[in-house]
């Protein structure tokens, strides 16, 4: 069975100026369980939307199912992982780890001490008792894994988990974040706007159009797991080859959704170019600096 | 270390100046007695127990005022600041209550309720209700949405999320709130039981000025000083035991 389905799903909504917007149009995907699925768009394209959807904290036209059964809210049986980590800073990382156990009744001393176990799965044990702004941004998103962990979701929902983090810490959460997928064997849908992030970590990638958001296409990621054992994998042929059939996919929609075009002077310098093709360089650059606009 | 010796030099300075300049008649001492003759005379009060009762007193009118305006207040803000729907329907008449001055008001609650503790109570309590009430509603709008979000993806819905997410994210703003009402009730206090009381440290400041004991009416007013630093400074303890992951954030 599998674990994630969609089917028929639109989202729309009236604008600020008034203007009835399309967001999402009669998206159609399924997910299997366990399995580690990427959706990969430019900025503005609805995946964050899309994910928001899943999770049930917004609606939207059409069905969706989880293991069956429909979602028709927000419930434990999916975790989200906001790019905002999204912690409360009123309670201790412990405590906050514990709230989702806490909503669903589990009583305190068994919620901290699962609570505890999933700080260890994220590597941040001798932590329980700081509160979120004591910690750096990476220890804040593993928190927050955390928390998605520990009232033992059936699939992890992700909205840009590592956008925000230095590349460096980015990489060290990817390689984690893998080990995490392997140990629980959550059925993980990640959305992200990073080629080489969505290589890394999926099984399958789909690349989502700009405005309104369809399925483009999706992309098998035929690397071996575990990834994260490999030395220096983002650079072998396998990798660098799929990177760039995505890049490919992804750069016409790029282009479409105007992402480069109210983008100051990189912008003037490629209308001056005519229909010249983007450097690559530039297409990414554009990428992680276009602001997302949900 | 070097501020902290300029600032107790400061107040030490400045009780000199209220000690000498008095003695040495460069202000009528009848009418500004030294520093030294009011502290006689807040001792020989304190040992006829006279000021422990107007402190009683004040202390009762206070807290009552004050604590009926958080009962009202927080709640009422709380559901303001949630449901904008009814903050729309119930805002025109609030504003218009708002810039209603409490001692404007205080001849009609006279009427209504007498010259006794009533009165007094809710004088109190309309000056301190509105900063608790506006503070409350303010800490609810500002919660930062993702917040809210991420609870509700928790499965935290209707008192779960007001126990758990919405009253300690507005907390904070609340307790300014509560500051502010406190200050705003002392203020009101001294001018209720100076127009119609016979207890009271207001009453004892101007029954003090009227039969010409001016040590006792300086003595009233240090009185009230330290009666209202007291307060403040116990609110701000309670706050910042009540949201300590503040502190934590401002000290890095």
């Amino acid at each position: 069975m599998a674990s994630v389905d969609i089917e028929n799903l639109s989202k729309r909504y009236i604008s600020k100026a008034g203007g009835d917007c399309l967001a999402l149009d009669d998206l159609n995907l399924s997910i299997e369980k366990g399995e580690f699925f990427a959706l990969l768009g430019p900025s503005g394209c609805g995946k964050s939307t899309l994910l928001h959807i899943i999770g049930g904290l917004n609606s939207a036209d059409g069905k969706i199912l989880i293991n069956g059964q429909p979602v028709k809210g927000p419930g434990l049986n999916r975790g989200i992982v906001f790019q905002e980590y999204a912690l409360f800073p009123w309670l201790t990382v412990v405590e906050n780890v514990a709230f989702g156990l806490k909503m669903k009744g589990v009583a305190k001393r068994e919620r901290l001490q699962t609570a505890r176990e999933c700080l260890a799965l994220v590597g941040l044990s001798g932590f329980e008792e700081r509160y979120p702004d004591q910690l750096s941004g990476g220890m804040k998103q593993r928190t927050a894994i955390a928390r998605a962990l520990a009232y033992d979701p059936e699939v992890l929902l992700m909205d840009e988990p590592f956008a925000a983090l230095d590349a460096q810490t980015r990489e060290i959460l990817q390689g984690e974040l893998l080990k995490i997928w392997e140990k629980t064997g959550k059925t993980i849908i990640f959305v992200t706007h990073s080629i080489e992030e969505a290589v890394f970590l999926a099984q399958r990638v789909a690349v989502i159009t700009s405005r309104p958001g369809r399925i483009k296409k999706i992309v098998d990621i035929p690397l071996s797991t575990p990834r994260y054992e490999e030395e220096d994998i983002r650079s072998s042929a396998a990798f660098s080859e799929v990177r760039h059939e995505l890049w490919k996919l992804l750069s016409e929609e790029v282009v479409n959704s105007g992402t480069l075009n109210g983008y100051g002077g990189s912008s003037k310098a490629v209308q001056a170019k005519g229909s010249e093709p983007l450097g690559e360089g530039l297409l990414l650059q554009a990428q992680t600096e276009g602001v997302e606009q949900q | 270390m070097k501020t902290r010796i300029l600032q107790v030099s400061v107040v030490i300075l400045l009780l000199a100046l209220w000690q000498v300049l008095p003695q040495l008649e460069v202000i009528n001492p009848h009418f500004l007695p030294p520093l030294s003759e009011v502290v006689k005379t807040i001792h020989a009060l304190l040992a006829a127990k006279e000021l422990q009762a107007h402190i009683l007193i004040s202390l009762k009118r206070i807290s009552a005022g004050l604590l009926v305006a958080l009962l009202v207040g927080a709640p009422l803000g709380l559901l303001m600041g949630w449901f904008r729907e009814f903050e729309q329907v119930v805002d025109a008449p609030l504003q218009a209550g708002r810039q209603i001055s409490a001692l404007a008001l205080f001849p009609v609650f006279i009427l209504l309720f007498g010259i006794g503790e009533v009165s007094k109570a809710i004088i109190i309590f309309w000056a301190s209700f509105w900063p608790i009430l506006l503070n409350s509603i303010v800490g609810v709008k500002n919660i930062d949405p993702i917040l809210i979000r991420s609870a509700r993806s928790m499965d935290a819905r209707g008192v779960k999320l007001l126990v758990n997410i919405i009253i300690p994210a507005a907390a904070p703003s609340m307790f300014t709130g509560i500051r502010l009402g406190a200050s705003y009730a002392f203020m009101v206090l001294v001018a209720a039981e100076m127009v119609g009381a016979n207890s009271g440290l207001g009453f004892l400041v101007l029954n003090s000025q009227e039969t010409f004991r001016i040590p006792e009416m300086y003595a009233a007013i240090i009185t009230l000083c330290l009666f209202g630093l007291l307060i403040n400074h116990a609110l701000l303890l309670l706050e910042q035991r009540a949201t300590k992951w503040r502190q934590l954030r401002a000290n890095g």
